[in-house]
């Protein structure tokens, strides 16, 4: 029962998530909150390794592309079966990302975070200038939706909604289990100090890589999800503007924290879009915001949540002492 | 069961330590005295595989082990409780304890009986095991990180400066345990500036000034020995 009320807010999310579409026949709004669940899976990769482990890997946006292209290509390409491409998006996806992690991973810090932006970056360029491969700047144009699975097919709007749904909560469910498990607080401690972390017997550098891959693995699905949702693809995905776009969903929600990811691409990508009359004027509000939020919630918005939470129940527990009133001597 | 011989360490070009021969034999509390920067840390440092010797061998239980990694050395039985009482400050107190059993998660039985010897080592551990280990005192963290260490079910313990920043009274409470850790068959290897109090609950000691041993000798010698008694226990 405790365990249920815990989970209360989350759960009232997803009714709300869940009968959404029966409620707008707005194609419109249900492909920009689609389009906010694929990032919000993308921003829990970012999330664990970043917020979690502590290890700011910014060529995010560049295995989001990775995965994306793998899908595009092997379906419109090489005519693959839409599932079976999938899984080889995300296994390809995997692969570069221990390759990468096997190297990015012995910087540390701001050096970490300054190869890996290198790394996302070379991953644009050649998708921009691969142009026999992946088209270039023109893009990738005609990507299927995903196949049917037996009697479910998925072509049309509120179908992909819900399956993107689906992965979504699979993501944070695996992200709770993960976080909560003493892999996953191994992460924390990563973060906290990696010496202590060793002195205490962690092989720190292996659940980084584990936590790296994660994260890459993560960004692979959204990509390949991505692909199949708006069934065109540009090089625009794996810049640098994208990562940060990530990044910053991260900060609003809550860097390291569970429901951060979706709670912060929620909030930025609908804000985004209903603010898309003033243009580019729109980051001169979204710019103080940000810094006023960083400023007095650095855990972002379920990390303020957690810590107006956790006085309350201070306050109250404090309450409850003082009317029990009994004196137990001073000291 | 624990011996290093004529081990040199250096940070880039500087010497931290140079020729360090010494030994603890299983069941031993040794002590090694010296100011700030004499070389105590990183003596814990080498021999917890968090720095590299340049030279000389270092052996625990007949087995060489300089250079290895950490946490395989913590799997191994070295526990370290690093210098000031470096904790995980935005988790419980249960959950810096249980961080403590990573290296030997597998056995759930024999951790489940360590965090009971652990919670009746430091009662107080236990009632605040919910607490965030940044809202302890001094003292509670200090006992935490020793718990802490003790989770790894460790042969050999090194504690660097328990005492540093502790009221007299809480450091003679830490003393009392480490030595009961040691009396229960842990060997203990404990760093301190603390010459008295350390002195007191020690079989054997060295005294290390600028990365050399220059002093050793048992409990009595130290005690009875002019330098150190001028150096150290301020007689």
């Amino acid at each position: 029962m405790q365990g249920l009320k815990k989970m209360r807010m989350p759960l009232i999310f997803l009714l709300v998530a869940l009968l959404f579409p029966l409620f707008t026949d707005n194609q419109y709004y249900i492909y920009v909150v689609t389009l906010a669940f694929i990032y919000a899976i993308a921003v829990y990769g970012m999330n664990l390794v970043g917020g979690y482990t502590g290890q700011l890997s910014l060529a995010h946006a560049g295995f989001f592309a990775i995965g994306a292209y793998a899908l595009g290509l092997l379906t419109v390409d090489a005519n693959v079966p839409y599932w079976l491409a999938f899984v080889l998006a995300l296994v390809i996806t995997t692969v570069i990302g221990t390759l990468v992690g096997l190297i990015a991973l012995r910087t540390k810090e701001h050096f970490f975070a300054i190869y890996t932006l290198c790394v996302g970056y070379i991953i644009y360029l050649i998708i921009y200038e691969w142009d026999a491969l992946t088209g270039g700047v023109r893009g990738l144009i005609g990507i299927e939706s995903p196949a049917a699975i037996g009697p479910i097919t998925f072509d049309t709007g509120i179908s992909n909604y819900y399956l993107i749904l689906v992965f979504l909560v699979l993501t944070v469910i695996f992200m709770k289990f993960l976080t909560e498990s003493i892999v996953g607080r191994t992460y924390v401690a990563i973060r906290n100090s990696e010496e202590l972390a060793q002195t205490i017997g962690i092989n720190t550098m292996k659940q980084k890589l584990i936590s790296f891959v994660i994260s890459t693995f993560l960004a692979g699905l959204a990509g390949a999800l991505y692909a199949s949702f708006v069934r065109f693809i540009g090089p625009d995905i794996s810049y640098t503007m994208m990562t940060f776009d990530f990044l910053m969903y991260a900060i609003v929600g809550g860097f390291g924290t569970l429901f951060g990811p979706v709670v912060g691409t929620l909030l930025i990508v609908i804000l985004t879009q209903s603010l898309q009359f003033m243009e580019d004027f729109r980051m001169i509000i979204f710019g103080p915001l940000l810094v006023l939020l960083v400023i007095f919630y650095p855990r972002g918005i379920v990390g303020g949540y957690q810590m107006w939470k956790m006085k309350r129940a201070y306050k109250k527990k404090q309450r409850s002492v003082d009317q029990g009133s009994t004196y137990e001597g001073g000291d | 069961m624990l011996k290093l011989s004529d081990v040199s360490v250096r940070y880039g070009m500087y010497e931290a330590l140079s020729d360090i021969s010494l030994t603890v034999e299983k069941g031993e509390l040794v002590v090694l005295l010296g100011a700030n920067g004499a070389g105590k840390s990183t003596i814990f440092r080498t021999i917890s595989g968090l720095n590299k010797p340049v030279k000389g061998t270092v052996e625990f239980n007949g087995e060489s082990i300089g250079g290895r990694s950490a946490s395989k050395l913590v799997k191994k039985g070295i526990g370290h409780c690093p210098e000031g009482r470096k904790l995980f400050p935005a988790m419980s107190v249960y959950e810096n304890l249980r961080m403590g059993t990573y290296a030997v998660r597998g056995d759930k039985k024999e951790t489940a009986r360590m965090l009971e010897h652990v919670y009746d080592l430091f009662p107080i551990l236990r009632e605040k095991a919910k607490e965030n280990a940044g809202s302890l005192s001094g003292g509670q963290q200090q006992m935490l990180a020793i718990g802490r260490a003790l989770m790894s079910r460790p042969k050999v313990v090194l504690f660097d400066e328990p005492s540093i920043g502790l009221a007299p009274l809480i450091t003679e409470q830490v003393f009392d345990v480490i030595q009961e850790i040691n009396k229960e068959g842990t060997t203990v290897l404990l760093a301190e500036q603390n010459a008295n109090a350390a002195l007191r609950i020690a079989d054997r000691g060295y005294v290390i000034e600028n990365g050399r041993i220059v002093v050793s000798g048992t409990q009595d010698e130290l005690m009875q020995n002019d330098e150190v008694r001028k150096a150290y226990i301020g007689a």
